[in-house]
Formats: structure tokens, sequence, C-alpha cells
């Protein structure tokens, strides 16, 4: 209870500097105001501190993401993020699709991680609903959101190892990356935003021959893993940029909501596919990463490792995948394979109303939640009894994580604000919706 | 979303006095601290009612289930709880009137809906008292309107085939 | 070949051809990554669809060095300021390339918050359709590109619209004239 009153004080005596500027702006605690490029620079050296802008366009900032620095020389004082440019209006855009037509707004949330957005809306329809998915359409969705948690983390490997200066990790990254983006274009279709997690099921069935392809893809992506490791982790370099560097303990997660690979480095092993498995995660062997430090080279390592986790995963779902049916076999629901709809005219007036009008859902309100590569994401839904959700809202868990920069990165240097943004590797898609 | 020490003191399982008791105990410690409060189910998830003294996380509004003993308003304020020690979930939903739309802010108690609750604000409107930062987050400074508001358009481009003038 | 009486260690050539040749083989393109496509944009940079053979692997940060500005992505009100703000930093010849079909025409988001195509904002040259388009796509804008750029095409459009397009008018000099 003391610690927690500590907490808050600090915060408060933050949050007090904040209180009379206007959400773009940064006003400094000190007396006078120097901005970098203009201006005279002051004689004294009590510290007037200067305030310089990083974003929305920068390269080591994981997309339009601006933050606005207060310096005292190269020490940071204060990073206050401004979140908004690449703000979509998903969920108002949510609120005017059918459920049928929802993922595929949904998925370009997190765009690194797609199945996990599709996934999460697909479990709230269902929730609302009240159907069961069959077997083999759970395991195919582990299967699939498996395989892009591996490819999400491979893309903080490789923007993680440039933003720090190992640039040939982008190469080494993509590299790897590509592995897995054929995979989901040998399964679904497409490389990204894939809209295969539907609700009742997914799109389709998996293609002869997925899983001698799926078992190639794990083992060049092991082999990559370890080539990481073995270029990054004991290297001085790397060691000096990032063990020390943004640590955040787990209090003060827990009290910001931060979820995810940065909660795991602070000595919490909380993860939902082991708390509240929402798939057959009981059914599968695998391990909860974590650390115990709470700063950069933590975060780095354990999503190395759940590279590595991912991989076992998938290979037990390509040895124990169930046989059945890949969707619910509900005519309201499911639309008719194609081939029925040159025979039967319900199935052409099936196909029809389901794809304009789409199926009513009954009138409830639900929140799923599930364990994305970057924490929880979860889905709040409110249906009203038609065709399209009341509200729809997506908890981000960037959006939240995002929060965490300023316990990070206040008292460090500039040069580790980049470490630090980068190792809590933000999507600003889900950040902004 | 983050754990509740201040709110579960140490294992009362509370009944309260009302018509049946409340099956799941956290929800009943909540409903006896904050008398009017009401209890209902959603799909195998409790969720409390209570007072405007509660504060929230997102809103909605527009027409929906109604739940018996709540005066239904314009705007819902939903706040959801995830309590790591006792691995459970808890929501609470407060009924904020379009007339006064204003709720105290949860940010003493957690700093973590410092964000969210901006992002309400932002996007409907609705003002937390006790915020330190009350201000845009999503859309520029000076935008007019809360978009995500039913009676703020989604100001959609007609589709328009070639040869036609432009819309712009 | 030129001149007869010279019959070794002598090229000549039209000086806007060369001048054409150089613009189009080494376009240096502007990080202008935004969300989705920015990935696969990426990707497009990465060893498997490389573009450093076309020589464009340098994604140089900062706009004065940077010839070209892939829109990458859906541009939100907020953005826009910034992306006009980039795109007028970036020093002439410039060219952008709207990648996808939420810089192209608003895509999928048709609401009040993105613009609706980034030619509202900024001069395009090429659109690549997709969502995201792969890299082949991507590339295959890239080097309808350097065409337009080999038959000189783009000068005198310029020409034409003293404003660069986009129907803003800034008040700049129409651009060279080219025969």
């Amino acid at each position: 209870m003391s610690d927690m009153t500590h907490a808050s004080e600090r915060e408060e005596t933050r949050l007090e500097r904040q209180t009379d500027e206007g959400a773009q702006q940064l006003r400094p605690i000190t007396r006078e105001m120097v901005i970098a490029g203009g201006g005279m620079w002051p004689q004294d050296d009590l510290g007037d501190t200067m305030i310089i802008n990083m974003g929305p366009q920068h390269p080591s900032t994981h997309g339009v993401l601006r933050l606005m620095m207060e310096l005292d020389g190269e020490d940071v004082l204060r990073i206050k993020p401004v979140i908004g440019y690449l703000h979509t209006g998903m969920e108002k855009t949510g609120e005017e699709l059918t459920y049928v037509q929802g993922t595929t707004n949904v998925t370009r949330m997190d765009y690194a991680s797609n199945f996990a957005n599709e996934l999460v809306y697909s479990l709230a329809v269902e929730r609302l609903l009240d159907v069961d998915v069959p077997e083999r359409a759970r395991w195919i969705r582990m299967m699939m959101c498996e395989l892009s948690r591996m490819a999400s983390h491979l893309l903080f490997q490789a923007t993680n190892g440039m933003d720090i200066g190992a640039v040939s990790m982008m190469l080494y990254g993509w590299r790897e990356r590509e592995e897995v983006l054929r995979i989901f274009e040998f399964i679904t279709g497409l490389r990204m935003n894939c809209n295969y997690i539907r609700p009742g099921g997914v799109a389709a069935d998996l293609p002869d021959g997925w899983q001698q392809r799926i078992l190639d893809a794990c083992d060049t992506v092991c082999a990559g893993v370890a080539e990481y490791d073995e270029l990054l982790s004991q290297n001085p370099i790397w060691l000096e940029r990032t063990v020390g560097i943004g640590v955040i303990t787990t209090e003060e997660c827990l009290e910001r909501s931060i979820t995810g690979p940065i909660l795991r480095s602070t000595g919490f092993p909380w993860d939902l596919r082991k708390a509240q498995p929402y798939l057959p995660y009981d059914e599968v062997d695998f391990d909860v990463i974590y650390t115990s430090n709470g700063d950069v080279y933590d975060r780095y390592r354990i999503r190395l490792y759940e590279i590595l986790e991912s991989a076992k995963i998938v290979r037990q779902c390509v040895e124990k995948m169930p046989d059945g049916d890949f969707r619910v076999q509900d005519k309201k629901l499911t639309p008719p394979p194609r081939a029925r709809i040159d025979e039967s005219m319900e199935a052409l007036i099936h196909h029809f109303k389901l794809f304009t009008e789409g199926f009513k859902v009954p009138a409830g309100e639900t929140y799923v939640a599930i364990e994305s590569p970057r924490g929880e994401i979860g889905c709040y839904m409110v249906s009203d009894g038609s065709g399209k959700p009341v509200r729809m809202h997506i908890r981000g868990p960037s959006f939240y994580n995002l929060q965490s920069i300023d316990p990070m990165g206040s008292d460090s240097l500039v040069a580790d604000a980049v470490a630090i943004v980068s190792s809590i590797d933000p999507i600003m898609g889900e950040v902004d919706r | 979303m983050a754990d509740d020490p201040a709110r579960e003191p140490d294992h009362e399982s509370a009944e309260t006095e009302g018509p049946a008791p409340i099956a799941d105990e956290v929800a009943a410690v909540v409903v006896e601290r904050f008398p009017g409060s009401v209890f209902a189910e959603s799909h195998g998830q409790p969720v409390v009612y209570v007072d405007r003294s509660v504060v929230v996380d997102h809103l909605l509004d527009g027409t929906r289930r109604r739940v018996d003993g709540v005066e239904p308003e314009r705007f819902e304020v939903v706040m959801n709880f995830l309590s790591h020690a006792r691995n459970r979930r808890l929501r609470i939903v407060c009924q904020v009137p379009e007339s006064d739309p204003t709720i105290a802010s949860l940010v003493p108690v957690y700093p973590g809906a410092n964000f969210p609750e901006r992002e309400s604000y932002d996007l409907f409107g609705i003002t937390f008292e006790g915020h330190p930062d009350m201000t845009r987050i999503l859309m520029p400074d000076d935008w007019h309107g809360f978009p995500l508001r039913k009676d703020d358009a989604a100001a959609r481009v007609p589709v328009t085939f070639k040869g036609d003038p432009s819309p712009r | 070949m030129g001149l007869d009486q010279v019959p070794h260690n002598f090229v000549t050539a039209r000086l806007e051809d060369l001048v054409r040749w150089g613009r189009r083989n080494s376009v240096f393109p502007a990080t202008f990554g935004l969300a989705c496509c920015a990935l696969e944009m990426m990707a497009t940079g990465a060893a498997h669809y490389d573009l450093a053979r076309f020589g464009m692997e340098v994604f140089r940060a900062s706009p004065r060095q940077a010839d070209l500005m892939i829109v990458a992505g859906r541009v939100s009100q907020k953005m826009a300021p910034v992306l006009r703000q980039v795109y007028d930093q970036m020093v002439e010849p410039k060219w952008v390339i709207s990648m996808g079909v939420c810089a192209s025409s608003g895509g999928m988001f048709n609401n009040y918050a993105i613009v609706q195509g980034v030619d509202q904002v900024v001069p395009v040259d090429v659109y690549v359709p997709g969502c995201p388009p792969g890299p082949e796509t991507l590339m295959h804008g890239i080097l309808t590109l350097h065409e337009q750029i080999r038959t000189g095409e783009l000068l005198r459009r310029r020409e034409a619209s003293p404003t660069g397009g986009a129907g803003i008018d800034l008040g700049r000099e129409p651009a060279l004239t080219t025969s």
C-alpha cells in the first residue's frame, strides 16, 4: 500500500507540470525555453532546458509517433508522446460495417500481427451469438495466431536492431519474416491483412501439403533466431546499449495497465494464454518467458525466445491437428461452399444475404481479451439485435503500453530514448485506431 | 488491467441485503461498498452498474439491452478490471446523462487511465474531473465535434465514377 | 557513335538522356511509412525483393536528401500538414508515389479521419493499388516511375501546370523546359 502511494506521489508531481499544456505542447519545467535551431544560446550553464521534437516522420519512431522531449544537455528530463497521427476512425467504421465485414476493418489495427485482431473480434461476436466453434477451427486459429506472433517478433528484432545500431538485423529479420508471410499467402491468399479468422471459424480449410511447408518455415525461422542470438546477445556494444536502459518495475506496469513482454520483463509471468486460455493452449506444451530486470535487453531476450516457443506450439499443432469443420455449420452464419451456389437456390440466397446484410447478433455486450504479441488485446462489443455493432472498441495494448515511456524514459539519455521506444514495440495502428 | 488492492478488503465475502445473494464475491463487495448499485451478469462475466461516482473507460450510446434497476442514459462509461491475483475480470458500467457529461476521473488511483480518459473526452465529449491533462489526444487540437457520437456524421465521400465531377 | 575521326575513348549522348539516366537510377526514397504499407515497403527494400538493384535501398530520413516520397499508408487529418511540410522540404526534382489504396483514394476508410487520397495534399506521379500492395506491385510502380523519368514526361507535366498539380498555388517558378 505504501509503495503505491509513493508511485502516485511521483506521478502527481510529474503530472502537475503537464496541467496547463495543450495536447501537442510541452512547456519546460524551468524558466526559459530554448528551441533547437533558433535563438541565441544562453551564456549561463545553469540548466535552461531545451525542448526538441522527434517525429512524427522519423525513421526510428515505429510509425507516426511524435515525442516531445525536454532535454538538459544530453539528459532527457521528460518525454511526452503525442499520438493521433494515424487515427483512422476504425471504431466509427466498425459501426457501419456488418459483422461479416468487421474483421477486414479490425485486422488493420495491429498490422504487424493481423490474426490477433481478427481473433479477438471473432471471439467477441461468437460470444454474443453464443456459438461454439469446431475443434479444427480452433486449432487452425491457434496455429495462425502463433505464426503471426512469430512474424511480429521477427519484425521487432529487425526494427529494434536497426534502431539500436545493428543495421544488418533489418535484413536478417525480414529474411525470416518472408518465410512466415509466404506461409500466410499459401494458406490465406494474402501476405498481410489476411481477413482469415472470421466469426464462426476460419475462411477456408488448410490447403494440401501444409504440414511440410509449415515445418520447413519453422526450421528456417528457428535457425535465424539462433543466428540473432549469436550475433547480439553477448555482443558488448549491444549489452552496453541495452542493459540497464529503460527500467520499469512491476508496480509501475500494473498501475498503467501495461501487459505483454513489458510486464513479463519485470518478473511478473502474466500471459493470457496460460491464465485464461481462449484457444486450446492448455492442450499444447509451451513456456511463458519472463525475466526480472525490466530493461531493454530483457525485452529483446523475451521476444527472441517467444519466437522459439511459438515455433514449438506450431509444430505441436501440425502434429495434433484434428479433423473436422473449419467453420460453424450453421447456414445463417456460414456462407455455403461456392460450388453449391450453382446447384441450390437456397445456397444462393443465403450467400447473397450473408454478404449484403450479414447475420444478426442478439442484443448484449461483452469483453474478450487475448494475448497479442504486444500484450492484452481486447474487444468490447455492444450489439442491439441488428446486423451491425452499436459499439466496437478494441483495447489496443500499445495504447496503454505507450504510457510506460514516462517512467522508462525520464532520466535517460537521448540515444536511450530511441532504444526505449523501440523496446516498447508500439504499433501506431492500434494506438490511434 | 490492474490490480485493485484498495477495493478488495481482506477476503470478506459479503452479501448484500437485497433480492438474491450475488454469486461473485468481488462484485458483492463492490455492490456493498457503493449502495445503489446493481449487479448483473453478461455472458458469464460479472457486471456491476454503479452510480456516477465511479469512473470509466469508454463510452457508448444508443439502444441497448436494459437491466432491471438501472436508469439508462445517453452515455454509458465502461471500465473493465482485471485482477491478476484472483485471475478474474469485473466490469463496471456507469450511466452518464447527455445534459451533464462529466464523471470523476480514475487517474489518482490508476495513472494508466490517463490516455483512455483523454480518448473518451476526445471522441465523445465526456469530461473527467480530476484528470491532469484533459485535452484531445487522437484528433487535431482544433477539431470541432466529437466524432464517435452517433449524431456526428461519419463524413463519407460518395462513390464517384469515371467522368463524374469530382466530389472534392 | 559521334565523331568518326576519333576512333576510341569518346562516347556522345544527349545531355538530357544522361541527366534522366542519372536521375532514375539513383532515386533516394524518403521514409514516409505510415501504416501497414510501410511493412511491405520495408519488405521491398529487404533482401528478398531487393530495391538496391535499382539503386534505391538508401531510404533517407531527411527529406532534404531524398528524391522520392513513397506515401505508404493512410494519411489522417492530423498527419496531412506534416505530409505537406515534408514534401515542401524536399528539393526538386522530386516525385511522389502513392502506395496503397488508402494513400491513393482513402481506401476502405471513407470517413472523417482519413484524407481521401493523398493527391489532395501533394501532387502524385504514380498510384500503386493494393491493400497492402505486395512488393512486386510496388516495384512495378517504381519501375513505372523510372519509365516516366526516362521519357521525360514528368518535366513536361510540370511545365504545363506550374503549381505541380493538386491545384495549390504556391507562387513557384515553372520548371525548366526541355525539348
